[in-house]
């Protein structure tokens, strides 16, 4: 997929959007604040809001053009849209939900198989419903579907995962993935959520006050935040249960054994680990409470803010720690040192 | 026990006839006017506006006199009916044409408030699903406004049966012809020893009434409970 937008819109004094960009690549994300211009963005690229002047063009076909006078209308775009609260027609069922945009969509671009699709979403036991006796999650697995179907060469994920919580979230992740991939169709996808981002996107426009701030990568823009952020970077940790040792949990994470208080029996899961919640000794320190104490050596450093990041190699695995600069003066943290990283039990959150 | 005579069966007739002819006339003028008022901004608004609920303010009798003058032979609309051969006053079709300008405003408000409930990303989403703007129209907006088109209607329906000062006057009070219920009993309550046929008459238009209300009110309720 390769977009460029080179568009202005106001709206009446109130607010203004003017973008100027072209960005590649199938899974791409738009994050910002709310305000910053993100749902204008999914209304203009969708045709649902007209410019004011400028350029819209997707895989080379112009969407929208002043100088040209060209303005596809939405319905002839193939930009489909799943909103942050499903939108299912309260009126069908869940299988005409399903069908409303691949009954319209013409036989040359329908490629996606139907049946297929609600496997892989596993929609099977729901299409006689109606939409309205459906949960949270399952809506917007339907949501995606009905998008899906409408074979879209662009899907635009607008805030689609804010409203659920972090199970179903992961959940609906986790099928979009897979049907962007099985059926490739590239996304957009807009958040203002940081996590949400890093765990679907390879590449990220930051938007702020109506403008696209820059390009960047969902890992850089993350260590960029560390400094400002509440929560400081948050490590994201794949790990595998080994077993239960009295109140705490042990699981395998690259070559190391995490002690975790927050586990439970599944066995694999993801934990987040914010960088706040490391700290860092340069010698082994003799007797600490923390139950996890990991020697690391230090990859890097990078400036936040007034934090230090200091990026640690553990075996294979990465983890980001954070220190006040102060700290990283004193114990003069320097790329290619080993220091000992210690992390409580109770410092893991389940994900999954 | 009093018994209907035959004038005012054809009265109750007449009355169920006009009724039911201006309302289903009116029904999709009015969707389409509150599709128009509800998602479109034009400049004439505020004006198409008033002139379609004026009549609710209006004296029905100034209704009634205006439509007389612009149907008449001499009328603005002559020149338009003439050549088509077509008579409007005083036949039945000036009472539907008469109650339809009346009921219209009951019509519209009803549909507008459901289309107006409807959420607007649900109209987005189908057009970005590949629905054009009439497929939009038929398949998502009219299926979403079901309630208020019912409740609309009924209320239009109730509205045009009870119609009289705009009646008498375009389409006059013609036994058979013309003469609906409240023209009925407006001329039993005018002559001596008709109160007993009045009383009846008016005993009818509260069973009608009801009956239009109970219909609305379960149509309503069925609606609501499948959306």
């Amino acid at each position: 997929m390769e977009l460029s937008m080179a568009v202005a819109k106001n709206f009446g004094g109130a607010f203004d959007l003017r973008t100027d960009f072209t960005v590649t690549g199938e899974q791409v994300g738009v994050f910002g604040v709310s305000g910053s211009g993100k749902s204008t963005l999914v209304g203009l690229l969708a045709g649902l809001i007209e410019p004011d002047h400028g350029e819209i063009v997707l895989d080379g076909d112009c969407l929208f053009s002043s100088g040209r006078g060209i303005n596809v209308p939405p319905q002839e775009r193939r930009v489909a849209i799943v909103f942050q609260d499903s939108c299912l027609f309260p009126h069908l069922s869940v299988e005409s939900n399903l069908l409303f945009g691949y009954r319209r969509c013409p036989t040359r671009h329908r490629q996606i198989d139907v049946k297929a699709l609600v496997s892989v979403l596993k929609l099977d036991g729901l299409l006689d419903r109606g939409v309205n006796r459906l949960s949270g999650g399952e809506k917007q697995r339907v949501a995606l579907g009905r998008a899906i179907l409408s074979n879209p060469r662009l899907l635009l994920m607008d805030e689609s995962l804010s409203a659920l919580d972090d199970a179903l979230k992961l959940q609906i992740i986790h099928y979009l993935k897979r049907a962007s991939e099985k059926f490739r169709i590239p996304y957009l996808f807009i958040s203002h959520s940081l996590l949400e981002i890093r765990l679907l996107t390879d590449q990220v426009l930051t938007m702020g006050g109506g403008r696209v701030l820059g390009q960047t990568t969902p890992e850089q823009l993350a260590r960029e935040r560390m400094g400002q952020s509440q929560v400081g970077y948050i490590n994201l940790l794949q790990v595998e249960k080994l077993r239960k040792m009295g109140g705490l949990y042990v699981y395998r994470w690259g070559m190391e054994e995490l002690f975790v208080s927050a586990g439970d029996d599944g066995p694999m899961a993801v934990f987040e680990l914010s960088s706040r919640d490391i700290i860092l000794f340069t010698r082994h320190p003799e007797a600490v409470s923390a139950r996890n104490l990991l020697k690391c050596t230090v990859m890097d450093t990078f400036p936040s803010g007034n934090k230090v990041g200091v990026e640690l190699r553990c075996g294979h695995e990465t983890l980001i720690a954070e220190v006040v600069v102060q700290a990283a003066d004193d114990l003069a943290i320097q790329a290619r040192h080993e220091v000992y990283a210690v992390i409580k039990a109770s410092s893991f959150r389940r994900l999954s | 026990m009093p018994v209907l005579s035959s004038p005012d069966i054809d009265a109750i007739v007449l009355s169920l006839k006009v009724a039911l002819t201006a309302t289903l006339l009116s029904l999709p003028f009015g969707f389409l006017y509150a599709y128009l008022m509800t998602f479109f901004k034009f400049r004439a608004k505020v004006l198409l506006e008033v002139l379609v609920n004026l009549p609710l303010t209006l004296p029905p009798v100034v209704m009634g006199y205006l439509l007389l003058v612009a149907l008449g032979k001499n009328g603005p609309l002559a020149p338009l009916l003439e050549p088509l051969g077509v008579r409007l006053i005083f036949t039945w079709k000036a009472a539907v044409l008469a109650s339809a300008l009346v009921g219209f405003p009951l019509l519209v408000r009803s549909i507008r408030l459901a289309m107006e409930s409807i959420d607007g990303r649900l109209v987005q989403a189908a057009r970005t699903l590949g629905a054009g703007s009439v497929d939009t129209l038929l398949t998502v907006i009219l299926p979403l406004s079901r309630t208020g088109i019912v409740a609309g209607s009924s209320l239009m329906f109730a509205r045009s049966m009870g119609e009289f000062g705009a009646t008498i006057i375009v389409a006059g009070n013609i036994p058979g012809i013309t003469r609906t219920i409240p023209l009925a009993i407006y001329d039993y309550a005018g002559s001596p020893g008709g109160e007993q046929a009045a009383l009846l008459l008016c005993a009818v238009a509260v069973a009608l009434s009801v009956l239009v209300l109970l219909v609305h009110e379960s149509l309503t309720r069925k609606l609501t409970r499948r959306q």
